[in-house]
């Protein structure tokens, strides 16, 4: 009880023990985030909302519009709210470096907060129609995290899956008509015992990760090592992995700078649409998504091709959720993808 | 001052340990799941508990059916009038703060109030996103979950469990065992003081968590609090680093209740059979002082928590069919709530007096607007109004009752149905359980063989395990199908209750030669089933009765008729004629999908 603080620091992601497809999959959505976001699924206790959370602090900076209430990039001239397209046109709009919003979407929250409702203290006090922006609102350019997203409620899952498609939110409540930008990358994360989740919301995320808890005991020993040595002196723990962070940080910005000049081989494309062909995997989706986040892998890996080791190595984050999916399978997609991965590249 | 819990109430000892350390750190040892009984036992526990903590120390009681509002807080409707301006009203984690959280019927407590209580033990704050309001406020708080399961699958979900310090189980103490702790308040608040300089060696870290996975406990959580359980012990005791016998201490009471499985013993020094272990366990505490080699320490803590494993419980655990993790334990099922409140799809302007509920925030956004106006027209003298709220602004809460279902599958496993078809049978129930997947149902599942009918696994969503359960379930033994429907009566009505429709399908040959009583004899067998039959019948549930005896036989069919049940023999029913069924059965009336015969053919050949 003595260092009480509001707000826990976040653990470092660079000090989160193992778990390495999970931080693979979250660093390939930091690098480019149109991969469509991530979803993580397993254990308890195995640092899901830790390694989100940790995230956050890897990010590197973008240019916000400043006073801008949706994130808007003061150099993009397309794509801004009303009030920043209005600035824009006379040249006053500036912006400045800030952290990427990561966003947590509680559970509990109600719709208004979510999408955004009548400002009540402007409108009581002052009798002023006002937007006051929510949570979509705040997630633009950023990062939207789900803890526990199986146990959302229907009517959110819905306006999410609404906004994730169009990249807008559009607000048609108590006489107040509002679209603004929102286009965020979702993460969610949650026990798959405590419920599947929809099919049409699985579709949503690029990625998935499936976590476990690590069996091998130098792993564990390690976990509550670091868990003990971050609760003792959270402020030296952070600074003793500073330099790992700010390596990573590094690494994500460099990548995003190369992405673009990644390149594909037509071996590897074959190798793809062979991998997806030989899955089933419904419509062209899972090769996009295998596509893009073996590039944004390769790129944070400094290379300028994709080359069959990237593959390999997303196949299982990008594929498993795009089969067809038979609720009853015990083994699982991911052993499937495997499998198929293992047929085809090992020849 | 010694810890010294191995006399004849060493349970009611160690409860008073778990209830000083978690007053010495409620927030780091997220507290206790108490299992007991409401009574002088739990009581005198609580009072104990409260006791030890200093003064003033908020204590909230958390009903199983709280709504959200209260529990993260939201809009304060009588400050918020009579102000003219928004006002927040504290949630129930918030106000808990520095304090503890009791959970009333904890293993009842449904699985979104879990992930609830969770996500606010994590981070140690709760973030408030309701009626126009968004706030972050701290909120450390330990649990008391109390625990008032009987059955051994009664217990709060695995997900809160996990995140307890203290899994403590009361209910097998007499109230003459109960005595006053040996620590004080005074000796609580020094050690709180203390706890922050208390240093863990590595060793020690190490020998707990090798000792967590000796007895098959996987959640890397518990070795953490494990940890944290031995600083508070060690700052109790006046230490400034932990030594063994607290990092003993709270692996015993952190591990006990969680294993899963004995440490393989290969070496035969100390082979930790459960409870001749005890006095060697105290001699080992006291005579080890030495940390440099972390094999010993570790066997040490090995045999000090096996000690305190009850004889039985392990021989439990692995005697019972692979539990996995019982995703139905603790869960009210999230109908209940639903329905008991259902889903706001929106509000509409009306009345709320009556059943309708008003819908506080959107009533006010529908007022704030006008004041300006209304407040220029209310010109009487006194009675200036800081809001202005008027008939036609209340808007009242439009909510939708999702129409669940929950499938309850009765399976007949007796010799006579397992000879011939028990394979074909599950073909069928997987098949049906993909389709109640694609209906977001729940399912339920009822074997019965023998000489009684077990509820194989309880409403879940989770068709993964229904299938396990399936997959495991034996044949052979008679047909009690009196004592079959009679639990798909009672799993029906508990259904219902929850606000969910039930539907039975039920997979037998009709063939019941089990009475009730459980005596042989066809004649009776017959008859008390088709009593059992008139019972649902009359409490107009809706049943498909699939026979699944190789020819069509009368007994089902009479059975069927009994039920006023749709009936369909196996040999006949394809994969499109189950399916039809059992979506008309449960009223979604919908074209009988074209003959997909082939897919269910293939899934019962495989089975």
């Amino acid at each position: 009880m003595s260092n009480r603080q509001s707000a826990k620091p976040n653990f470092p992601f660079s000090a989160i023990v193992g778990q390495d497809e999970m931080k693979m999959a979250l660093l390939i959505a930091a690098v480019d985030p149109t991969v469509g976001g991530v979803l993580i699924f397993g254990d308890r206790g195995t640092g899901k909302s830790t390694a989100v959370r940790g995230l956050a602090d890897l990010l590197p900076r973008i240019r916000i519009a400043t006073g801008c209430a949706y994130n808007c990039d003061a150099d993009a001239p397309i794509g801004l709210c009303e009030r920043c397209a209005q600035l824009a046109k006379t040249g006053d709009l500036k912006g400045a470096l800030t952290r990427v919003p990561v966003v947590d979407l509680p559970l509990g929250a109600t719709e208004d907060r979510v999408v955004g409702a009548l400002d009540l203290e402007r409108a009581l006090a002052h009798g002023e129609k006002a937007f006051e922006p929510g949570l979509l609102a705040r997630a633009n350019r950023g990062f939207l995290y789900i803890d526990e997203v199986n146990l959302l409620e229907n009517h959110l899952v819905d306006l999410l899956l609404d906004v994730a498609a169009s990249g807008e939110n559009v607000v048609e409540r108590e006489g107040l008509s509002v679209r603004h930008p929102a286009r965020f990358v979702l993460v969610g994360s949650g026990n798959p015992e405590e419920g599947e989740l929809r099919p049409q919301l699985l579709d949503r995320f690029g990625l998935t990760v499936d976590v476990g808890t690590p069996k091998d005991i130098e792993t564990r020993i390690e976990v509550v090592r670091r868990r003990d040595a971050f609760e003792r002196n959270a402020h030296d723990f952070i600074a003793s992995w500073k330099g790992r962070n700010e390596g990573l940080r590094r690494k994500i910005s460099a990548a995003r700078k190369t992405l673009g000049d990644v390149e594909v081989g037509d071996h590897e494309l074959g190798l793809i649409a062979e991998l997806c062909l030989s899955l089933g995997s419904d419509g062209l989706r899972g090769e996009l998504a295998l596509i893009r986040a073996a590039r944004a892998l390769a790129a944070f890996e400094r290379k300028s091709t994709v080359d069959v080791s990237h593959l390999r190595k997303v196949a299982p984050l990008a594929l498993p959720h795009r089969l067809r999916r038979d609720p009853l399978d015990e083994s699982g997609s991911n052993v499937r993808v495997e499998r198929a991965v293992k047929e085809l590249f090992d020849q | 001052m010694t810890p010294a819990p191995h006399a004849d109430n060493t349970v009611w000892a160690d409860a008073s340990l778990a209830a000083a350390l978690v007053a010495v750190d409620p927030h780091g040892l997220a507290g206790v799941s108490l299992r007991a009984r409401a009574g002088p036992v739990r009581d005198s526990w609580m009072e104990m508990l409260r006791a030890l903590l200093p003064a003033h120390t908020p204590v909230r009681k958390m009903p199983l059916h709280v709504k959200d509002e209260r529990l993260f807080g939201g809009l304060d409707l009588a400050a918020t009038l009579k102000a003219g301006q928004p006002f927040v009203q504290r949630g129930m984690f918030a106000e808990a703060d520095g304090g503890l959280l009791v959970l009333t019927s904890a293993e009842r407590l449904p699985a979104e109030h879990v992930a609830r209580v969770g996500t606010v033990l994590d981070r140690g704050e709760v973030v408030l996103e309701r009626d126009g309001i968004g706030l972050k406020s701290p909120a450390q708080f330990g649990i008391v979950a109390l625990d008032e399961g009987i059955e051994p699958d009664e217990k709060p979900h695995p997900a809160l469990l996990d995140r307890l310090a203290f899994h403590v189980d009361l209910s097998h103490v007499s109230v003459r065992e109960t005595c006053a702790p040996t620590i004080g308040a005074t000796d609580v608040s020094t050690a709180r003081r203390r706890l922050s300089a208390v240093h863990v060696d590595d060793q020690i870290l190490a020998a707990l968590a090798s000792a967590a996975l000796a007895f098959g406990i996987t959640s890397v959580r518990s070795p953490v609090l494990a940890a944290r359980a031995a600083s508070a012990c060690a700052a109790l005791f006046g230490r400034r680093e932990v030594h063994e016998e607290d990092a003993a201490l709270a692996a015993r009471l952190v591990f006990a209740g969680r294993a899963t499985a004995m440490p393989a013993t290969d070496d035969t020094k100390q082979p930790p059979e459960p409870p001749e272990q005890e006095q060697q366990t105290e001699q080992d505490t006291q005579d080890g002082d030495q940390l440099d080699h972390g094999g010993p320490l570790e066997d040490r803590l090995l045999s000090a928590i096996a000690a305190a494993i009850p004889p039985g419980l392990l021989a439990q655990i692995l005697s019972a069919a692979p539990r996995g993790q019982t995703a139905s334990s603790g869960r009210a099922g999230p109908s209940a709530k639903r329905a008991a409140r259902g889903r706001p799809v929106g509000t509409l302007p009306g009345d709320p007096r009556g059943a309708s509920r008003l819908s506080v925030i959107e009533t006010l956004r529908a007022a704030a607007p006008w004041q300006r106006i209304r407040r220029r027209d209310t010109t009487a003298p006194g009675e200036q109004r800081r809001l202005d709220v008027r008939r036609d602004d209340f808007r009242i809460a439009r909510l939708k009752h999702p129409t669940e279902t929950t499938t309850i599958f009765a399976v007949d496993a007796s010799g006579s149905s397992a000879l011939h078809r028990l394979a074909e049978a599950k073909g069928a129930v997987e098949m049906l359980l993909s389709d109640c997947y694609v209906r977001r149902d729940q399912v339920a599942l009822i074997a019965f063989r023998g000489d009684s009918a077990e509820v194989l696994l309880p409403p879940t969503r989770s068709l993964v395990l229904a299938k396990r359960r399936l997959a495991a379930l034996p044949g052979g033994g008679g047909t009690p199908i009196a004592a079959a429907l009679d639990a798909c009566f009672g799993l029906a009505c508990n259904v219902r209750r929850k606000g969910t429709i039930p539907t039975l399908v039920l997979l037998t040959d009709g063939q019941a030669n089990i009475a009730r009583d459980g005596t042989a004899g066809r004649a009776r067998a017959q008859e008390d089933a088709l009593q059992s039959a008139r019972a649902i019948r009359a409490a107009e549930m809706s049943v498909l009765l699939i026979d699944t005896s190789p020819r069509p036989r009368e007994a089902a069919r009479t059975l069927a008729d009994a039920l006023n049940a749709r009936y369909l023999p196996l040999p006949h029913a394809s994969a499109a004629h189950i399916s039809a069924a059992v979506r008309s059965a449960v009223s979604e009336p919908q074209d009988p999908a074209p003959a997909d015969g082939t897919r269910m053919n293939r899934r019962m050949a495989a089975s």
